[in-house]
């Protein structure tokens, strides 16, 4: 059935066809505005999914989400399949195609699906419903308050009259459709699906190998490839010698791929084409190259932190500014000040980079595994001089996601290696390629300073940020890198009177973007843990200390999506504080430390218990966490969303940095930047407080007040504070 | 380049490859056997364990040469419908997230519980700490393990 914006007007113009609802939300999000900034954007259509009811009174469910374990495809239906009065099994949802005339807003970040979708396919599912009570009351001449559905049948109260959604579909469809803003919803109480356990749908093929990844795509007559990327950061090949990778077997061709530049940001490099993988990672490295290593040379890890320092040591562009920090600084003499460093972190999602793409006349087909279907088309048809149009993709399961794949880099090197080459083609990229050539965390340095008075109460705050922007790098032209760095930190929640922001971007050479939490999980390890220190120098209990600066705050949530509830945020204090024992003595050497964050619309509060031996061995023995994201969808989404962000958190928090010296990233494989394994990963208890309100998102918010529990508990254990991640306990 | 059998999931294949592929290559390509997945090509990430003779082998360091006559089993070839104690248990405990990793886990902890029907924790830890999980489901990684271990228990 072709799909057309009439539809969403005239539900069901064609006889036999079922219905079809167009999905609209109202905003812009944030992710996608980026996104929608860059070249070649073309007019989006404003739904963001479209249900139709099938002819047999199944219900699908198309939609531009893709689906990297967070399971969206689950959580999406739940809302639906709720309202709409059938079970879960007759909704089916389906990867919608990459059709910016049809879907608008294609990505999949800012944990934002659920957020945005949640209300939308409610009101959808009970416009279903209403459609099909009306239907009914229409074919059996009684009244429609005398009808109701259940289990995708509309049933009458006093009779025994019940009429499959299937046998109404066909009347259904030529009724006016209700005002989907007006349209009747369920009450809580009544609901059988939201808030309740429900596995996930995508699971089953997951453990058994059936599930299709990108990298699992197989196309007939494909080839595989692999890209020698200069390692400095911007340097490109000044001369190669490609006879031996040539001579080799099934290699089909060596070329050189220039650098795109911004936008794009790919490094440029020699591909190599071969009839297998393993074929083309042994020619790339029979390949001769001497490389012009550019500027880059000159940076390194410590010539960067150097600038971060320095510039977070002089003061910025003013972001906040609540009363007057310098007069009451300048009131006493005793202040703390305390300086906080995190270096780069790489995605390393378990399934590296790739994609596959094949050229055909006046078109091109690539199937990836990719947070941005809509990016990739414009990028892939820029990059070969296509209309859009003529680029068709499809969006395959992701080995994880956490941002990294919301980049175009690799479909732009796709799309330059399909130029060269006939047949269709998967480009891989090794787990060197991808530790070396992502798109890391942004490293920054934090200048805090801070007064409590002789009543042990906080007078001053004040917080000067400095990093290498993300904004500063997709969008200089904006001049407005903060945009990507202050989350977190403008929004510091507690109450003092005098409370100040500064930021200052440092330039590097190495590229950055959207790492799982963004510049949240840099914030809240600096405001958390600094709220820690406020509350050491003025000798109070942490958690008393952080309730006394909450209480009092207004309440209602904040007329802007990005100011915290103080209200919500003590709720989940009190909750990790009485879950977690915090105050219950333990024995020597072991320590509770708590953090309480929002970010992407949750609340979180963890407490993290640890203990140090007398060799500095630092053992985690369990993470509490309370979570209020408003409404629960999935109870198991959202704490296995939580257990999650915690792990990832933890590897930045105990073992993992990007470093990078001559200009190159010194990281190569698991050895060197090894996640969390099994043996190291604690019990993780979750315990939901949700306040019914909107819904938050739950890919992120659980990531950052992670580490700066473990940074509290470790001084709680020891007097230590640790103030660099990732953390060294010094002996 | 020259034929070669491979004896995978209770069939012999031939397949033409370079003596030096790792099997992981092999499996993948000339085989289709996508299940099994790269993650690191240095055997430090688990993502492609794959059962040499019952024993637990990262198929990315184990050359085709070396499999030659031993049978091979992959995560297609573990169980019929998917019905593995452990694959019962990862759906049960909801192990998966992006799932990328799990062949490699279920593959690990199958060849574990073959050899130990009942684990203990450290026991677990020991045998599955080669194996990353980048979504973090060690939790119910273990949660699966012990519950398809006393799946194991009641048969007994």
């Amino acid at each position: 059935m072709p799909l057309s914006r009439r539809a969403f007007v005239v539900a069901a113009s064609t006889s036999g066809a079922g219905i079809l609802i167009g999905v609209r939300v109202s905003g812009l999000l944030r992710l996608a505005r980026e996104n929608e900034q860059s070249a070649h954007k073309p007019v989006p259509s404003p739904f963001v999914a479209w249900v139709h009811v099938k002819p047999t009174g199944e219900i699908s469910l198309i939609v531009a989400k893709s689906e990297m374990g967070q399971g969206i495809r689950t959580g999406l239906a739940i809302p639906l399949a709720e309202e709409a009065e059938v079970s879960l099994n007759q909704v089916s949802v389906e990867q919608a195609e990459t059709r910016p005339d049809i879907y608008t807003h294609m990505g999949t970040g800012g944990s934002h699906s659920t957020r945005q979708n949640y209300m939308p396919y409610r009101r959808v599912g009970a416009t279903v419903r209403e459609l099909m009570i009306t239907a009914a009351a229409v074919k059996w001449n009684v009244p429609r308050e005398q009808c109701f559905a259940r289990e995708g049948a509309v049933l009458h109260r006093s009779s025994t009259k019940k009429a499959s959604y299937g046998e109404l579909v066909e009347a259904a469809s030529k009724l006016p459709l209700p005002n989907p803003a007006r349209v009747p919803l369920k009450k809580e109480s009544e609901f059988r699906l939201i808030g309740h356990e429900i596995p996930r749908v995508d699971i089953p093929a997951k453990i058994n190998g059936r599930a299709q990844f990108g990298l699992d795509v197989r196309v007939q007559d494909m080839l595989f490839a692999v890209i020698a990327r200069c390692p400095t950061f911007g340097g490109k090949p000044a001369k190669f010698d490609a006879g031996k990778a040539k001579a080799m077997a099934g290699v089909r061709g060596v070329f050189e791929i220039p650098a795109l530049g911004a936008g794009k940001f790919t490094a440029g490099g020699i591909a190599v084409v071969a009839d297998s993988t393993w074929q083309a990672m042994q020619a790339r490295r029979a390949l001769e190259i001497n490389w012009d290593h550019g500027s880059a040379i000159s940076e390194s890890s410590e010539t960067l932190s150097e600038m971060l320092k320095s510039a977070a040591s002089k003061s910025g562009k003013r972001l906040r500014n609540d009363g007057d920090v310098d007069a009451a600084l300048s009131a006493t003499t005793k202040h703390i000040e305390a300086v906080y460093e995190l270096p780069f972190q790489a995605h390393a999602t378990m399934e590296p980079m790739n994609i596959t793409i094949h050229r055909r006349e006046g078109g091109c087909e690539v199937w990836v595994p990719t947070q941005s279907p809509d990016w990739v088309q414009r990028v892939v048809a820029d990059t070969m001089g296509l209309d859009a149009k003529k680029v068709v993709v499809h969006t395959t399961f992701m080995g994880g996601g956490f941002g990294r794949r919301y980049m175009p880099d690799y479909p732009a090197e796709a799309a330059q290696i399909a130029k060269e080459i006939d047949r269709p083609v998967q480009l891989l990229w090794t787990r060197e390629d991808d530790m070396t050539h992502d798109f890391y965390r942004p490293a920054s340095c934090h200048r805090l300073q801070g007064t409590v008075d002789e009543h042990g109460r906080a007078i001053v705050w004040s917080h000067t940020l400095a990093s290498t922007s993300i904004n500063g790098l997709w969008h200089p032209e904006q001049n407005k890198p903060e945009d990507s760095e202050i989350g977190g930190a403008k929004q510091m929640p507690y109450a003092i009177p005098n409370v100040r922001l500064e930021f200052n971007d440092v330039p590097t050479a190495v590229p950055r973007a959207w790492w799982r939490s963004v510049e949240h999980s840099f914030n809240g390890f600096v405001v958390e843990s600094f709220i820690d220190e406020l509350a050491a120098e003025a000798h109070r209990d942490p958690v008393e200390f952080r309730r006394s600066l909450l209480v009092g705050g207004k309440s209602g949530n904040p007329a802007d999506e990005d100011d915290p509830n103080p209200q919500r945020l003590l709720k989940v204090l009190n909750v990790a504080a009485e879950k977690s024992g915090w105050g219950k003595p333990l024995p020597k050497g072991w320590g509770r430390g708590i953090a309480v964050y929002f970010s992407f619309g949750s609340y979180f509060g963890e407490v993290a218990e640890v203990s140090v031996s007398q060799e500095k061995a630092l053992q985690i023995h369990r993470i509490v966490a309370a979570v209020d994201c408003g409404t629960v969808v999935n109870p198991e989404g959202v704490r296995a969303q939580t257990e999650s962000a915690i792990i990832y958190g933890l590897s930045a928090a105990l073992k993992n940095a990007i470093t990078f010296k001559r200009g190159a990233v010194e990281q190569s494989n698991f050895t060197d930047y090894d996640p969390i394994r099994i043996n190291e990963a604690p019990p993780i208890e979750v315990h939901l407080a949700p306040s019914g309100d909107d819904c938050g998102g739950m890919g992120e918010p659980a990531l950052p007040p992670l580490a700066p529990a473990i940074a509290n508990a470790i001084y709680a254990a020891t007097g230590q504070r640790l103030r660099k991640l990732p953390f060294q306990l010094s002996v | 380049m020259a034929p070669i059998k491979l004896h995978v999931n209770g069939k012999i294949n031939t397949i033409d490859v370079g003596l030096d592929t790792p099997l992981l290559w092999a499996l993948r390509d000339a085989l289709g056997l996508t299940g099994t997945k790269y993650g690191c090509g240095m055997g430090v990430c688990g993502a492609c364990t794959v059962h040499l003779d019952g024993q637990a082998v990262r198929s990315c360091q184990t050359r085709v040469s070396a499999a030659g006559d031993k049978k091979i089993t992959t995560i297609e070839g573990l169980s019929d419908n998917a019905a593995h104690p452990l694959q019962i248990a990862w759906i049960a405990e909801q192990v998966p997230q992006c799932g990328y990793c799990q062949s490699g886990q279920i593959m690990q902890a199958a060849a574990l519980l073959a050899r130990t029907p009942h684990p203990t924790d450290d026991e677990i830890n020991d045998a599955m700490a080669g194996n990353l999980c980048r979504c973090g489901m060690y939790q119910r990684i273990r949660l699966g393990i012990r519950r398809a271990a006393k799946g194991a228990n009641h048969a007994a």
